[in-house]
């Protein structure tokens, strides 16, 4: 075995384990991409019925806990400032899950314009606001941060009256 | 006061750091005995100013000083002693400060275990240990200080987020930490390599011990962390894939990719530039994913907190370092000859092969987690990369690694036939194929099945190692104990390692056939699921020391009788006004029957039933894998501060 040979063994081993490496990984990207999507995303773009996630800040005062039996589900609405989106949970919400304040969820767009989520996550931290909604809520003027706290998260989707809403933004 | 001290101590310890950088290297370089001899004092002086700087931190913490920014933010009056003390390390100050202290730890461990190193090599270890430090102190002094004061005071703490105050958590930074901060002694080594321009195998039997010390705390710290997301986070699931469970992987699969080439450069001389290479590396993703994390440029939720003017020092400083160890190693790699011929099938050549899937594995996990934020800068595209896609791409190439992992420590070195080598693992085989087929024509899927097989073989193959030196079953049953007693205790260690690794992949498995059910309970009532009937019986409220506590008492039957009663409970704090979910855990050694209690609907609780078949095993398993590296650690020839001496060629190994 001289040191050429060796040297080609260890390339090939390389070249095999890394292109196998690149394979999958390609493979796997085109299918499990997850996009993240904003209220307003949604209310513009077809989804195709892809998983998705979604993310903005839960509006105050839009949490019902069903106390079926059969189906124990909690409805919510995940606004961004211009558009929000109802969405249902079949699960245990997260304990820091807040009204007012962030969360993301992972699921997909029914056809009747609901969200149906697989699973919720909220923020660590309280203070946190995603960075789509604090530009969106400062590019619109309604918030200048030097000036305070961010308005309440129920009044985001109805910030902007001029722009005409969606239907679903509709409570 | 007590915070002033520290924070002087804090910054005595920098300038020792600078002069442990400087003159020691300095030192070596124009061979200066007297310079180089600074070396072990200054570390070990820069290690006591440090443990000045924590105690302080600690002391304000345990007095209630709310003057100190950190203690104020973090800390309550009422917070229990114990995370009063662990809560100095729960935040993004404290655990910068207890980084650096864990680095100084390791200065202090060269100096004082590194008597018998060649004089330059350890004043250069040293020396760029102090480098690295000196980084960590300049950032913790500038853009994160622990002993900021604030006035006025507030009148009480904000106490520390509820998720934290946890006995599994309260130990889980440090040992993290310990096996990440570890990685920096392989590091400096290989640093100080390339400025001597001389690897041999001395520097191989110097590195192997640090790196497997590393190695086992680390292996120790993400299986910790792993445990308490199981328990506390309630999710019933122990790896999310989240950025920073990454981050903690990627250093381990370089890691024990280090580990297993730096055999091949003590015995056999060979993969030196490698292994340089990957002792650069790991430590790299040491810092880079601490740090990432840390500056919030990847977004988690373990993510402390968003500040942009410590996300660019700490580019800075990762830059500094990554790309400096870098460049030097671009220069100076050349100089370091290659020696030691192999042939592919030889115990160098699964070596190799356990390296380039090792690293195919990190590559790929790497790709996943920064994907979304190459996305995001060059495409605009907010997208995540989630669970499917890492199991997807870690899954199949870990199956041959796995398989590999068996076959390998029979083969022998420089040359190895394989058919010995699978001949004497026929029984593991059979009973491997075994399992695999009755999993797959149970209930499992075909990659559980595949695991499932994939583990048995692995647990019975690495005993195969055993049966094999001791001739059980070939010979009389005394000279069996004879040469079992005879045995290294780096063999056990390997044994320990490898079917450790196997009983955590087969609880990876077992999890995959893990059931859930959300159900509506009210008190009284009772629901069927896993086989199991969860009977609610009441529920109660109950006071904390800093929470009010809502508990849920449950019966688990199982044909009518009693398995278990359980008390899931659900926790709320009043100063952070934050809940945490405490799940109860009932488990037999072979699964675990795990319940949550949810919000109350009406009077009904919402609760989440899992059944989780071999749970327990992951983290029994991740243990026998620390405690196989800690056996080994204990064999003479692999201790740290082993004399270096002269051994006979090829003593180290007997060939199937």
């Amino acid at each position: 075995m001289t040191r050429k040979r060796r040297r080609l063994w260890i390339v090939l081993a390389c070249v095999g384990g890394l292109g196998s490496a690149t394979a999958l990984g390609l493979s796997a990207f085109s299918d499990n991409l997850v996009f993240f999507v904003a209220p307003s995303d949604l209310a513009q773009h077809t989804t195709n019925g892809r998983t998705l996630r979604l993310g903005g800040l839960v509006e105050a005062g839009s949490i019902q806990r069903s106390a079926d039996k059969a189906s124990p589900v909690s409805r919510f609405r995940i606004t961004d400032g211009r558009a929000a989106v109802d969405v249902t949970y079949s699960g245990i919400l997260p304990d820091l899950f807040r009204e007012g304040q962030g969360a993301v969820t992972l699921g997909r767009l029914l056809p009747d314009g609901t969200f149906r989520a697989s699973e919720v996550l909220a923020k660590h931290d309280e203070t946190y606001m995603p960075r789509d909604v604090a530009e969106a809520l400062k590019k619109n003027g309604q918030w200048r941060p030097e000036e305070g706290p961010p308005p309440p998260a129920a009044t985001w989707n109805t910030l902007e009256p001029a722009k005409p809403t969606p239907t679903r933004t509709a409570s | 006061m007590i915070p002033e001290l520290g924070h002087f101590a804090l910054a005595l310890a920098c300038a020792i750091a600078a002069a442990q950088t400087v003159l020691p290297i300095w030192g070596a370089h124009r061979n200066d005995a007297r310079l180089m001899a600074a070396a072990p004092a200054l570390a070990l002086g820069q290690l006591l100013a440090l443990l000045a700087a924590a105690a302080a931190l600690v002391w304000a913490s345990v007095a209630d000083d709310f003057t100190v920014q950190n203690v104020a933010e973090n800390s309550h009056t009422l917070k229990p002693l114990l995370y009063k003390v662990t809560g100095t390390w729960g935040n993004h100050e404290g655990s910068i400060l207890l980084w650096g202290l864990i680095l100084a730890l390791c200065g202090g461990a060269v100096a004082a275990f590194g008597r018998g190193l060649p004089s330059a090599l350890r004043a250069r270890v040293i020396g760029v240990l102090g480098g690295s430090s000196v980084g960590f102190l300049l950032f913790c002094l500038l853009a994160s200080n622990p002993f900021n004061r604030i006035w006025p005071p507030p009148f009480d703490g904000r106490d520390m987020n509820p998720l934290l105050q946890d006995a599994g958590l309260a130990f889980h930074p440090p040992i993290l930490y310990a096996g990440y901060v570890g990685f920096a002694v392989p590091f400096a080594f290989a640093v100080a390599a390339l400025l001597e321009g001389r690897i041999d195998a001395a520097w191989g039997r110097w590195v192997r011990p640090w790196t497997l010390a590393s190695w086992c705390l680390l292996t120790g710290g993400i299986a910790l962390g792993s445990w308490w997301a199981y328990y506390e986070l309630g999710w019933g699931g122990f790896w999310f894939w989240d950025p920073v469970e990454n981050a903690s992987l990627l250093p381990w699969l370089t890691g024990t990719a280090l580990l297993h080439s730096a055999i091949v450069v003590e015995k056999r001389e060979a993969l030196k530039v490698w292994t340089v290479l990957l002792a650069i590396g790991t430590f790299s993703l040491s810092l880079s994913g601490t740090f990432l994390v840390r500056s919030g440029i990847l977004n988690s939720v373990h993510a402390f907190a968003n500040d942009p003017t410590r996300g660019v020092f700490i580019l800075g400083l990762l830059g500094l370092v990554i790309g400096g160890s870098l460049l030097l190693f671009a220069f100076r790699a050349p100089v370091l000859a290659a020696s030691g011929l192999f042939a592919p099938l030889s115990r160098e050549g699964a070596l190799v092969l356990n390296n380039v899937l090792l690293c195919s594995i990190a590559a790929v996990v790497i790709t996943g987690t920064l994907y979304p934020l190459v996305a995001d800068f060059v495409f605009g595209a907010k997208i995540s990369v989630g669970a499917p896609f890492f199991n997807a791409t870690v899954l199949p190439l870990s199956i041959p690694l796995l398989l590999a992992m068996v076959v390998a420590p029979g083969l022998a070195w420089k040359r190895a036939r394989l058919a010995p080598a699978l001949i004497r693992l026929w029984w593991a085989a059979i009973v491997a194929l075994a399992v695999g087929l009755t999993a797959a024509l149970g209930p499992a899927k075909a990659f559980p099945a595949l695991a499932f097989g994939a583990a048995a073989w692995l647990i019975l193959g690495s005993f195969a190692e055993i049966v094999e030196r001791t001739r059980l079953f070939r010979t009389s049953l005394g000279e069996s104990w004879v040469r079992f007693a005879g045995l290294r205790l780096s063999v056990f260690g390997t044994t320990l390692g490898h079917a450790g690794m196997g009983v955590l992949v087969a609880g990876v498995a077992g999890m995959s056939l893990a059931t859930e059910r959300v159900v509506l309970l009210h008190p009284g009532e009772s629901a069927e699921s896993a086989g199991y009937t969860w009977a609610l019986d009441s529920l109660r409220d109950e006071a904390g020391p800093n929470y009010a506590e809502r508990v849920a008492t449950m019966r688990i039957l199982r044909n009518g009788e009693l398995v278990a009663r359980m008390e899931p409970s659900r926790r709320s704090f009043p100063v952070q006004k934050m809940t945490t979910t405490e799940a109860a855990i009932h488990t037999n050694g072979m699964a675990d029957i795990y319940a949550v209690l949810g919000e109350e609907r009406e009077g009904a609780a919402l609760m989440r039933l899992h059944y989780n078949p071999l749970a327990p095993w992951i983290w029994v398993g991740a243990l026998i894998m620390s405690l196989g590296g800690g056996l080994s650690l204990l064999d003479r020839r692999v201790r740290v501060g082993a004399p270096t001496r002269a051994r006979s060629a090829g003593s180290g190994v007997q060939p199937a």
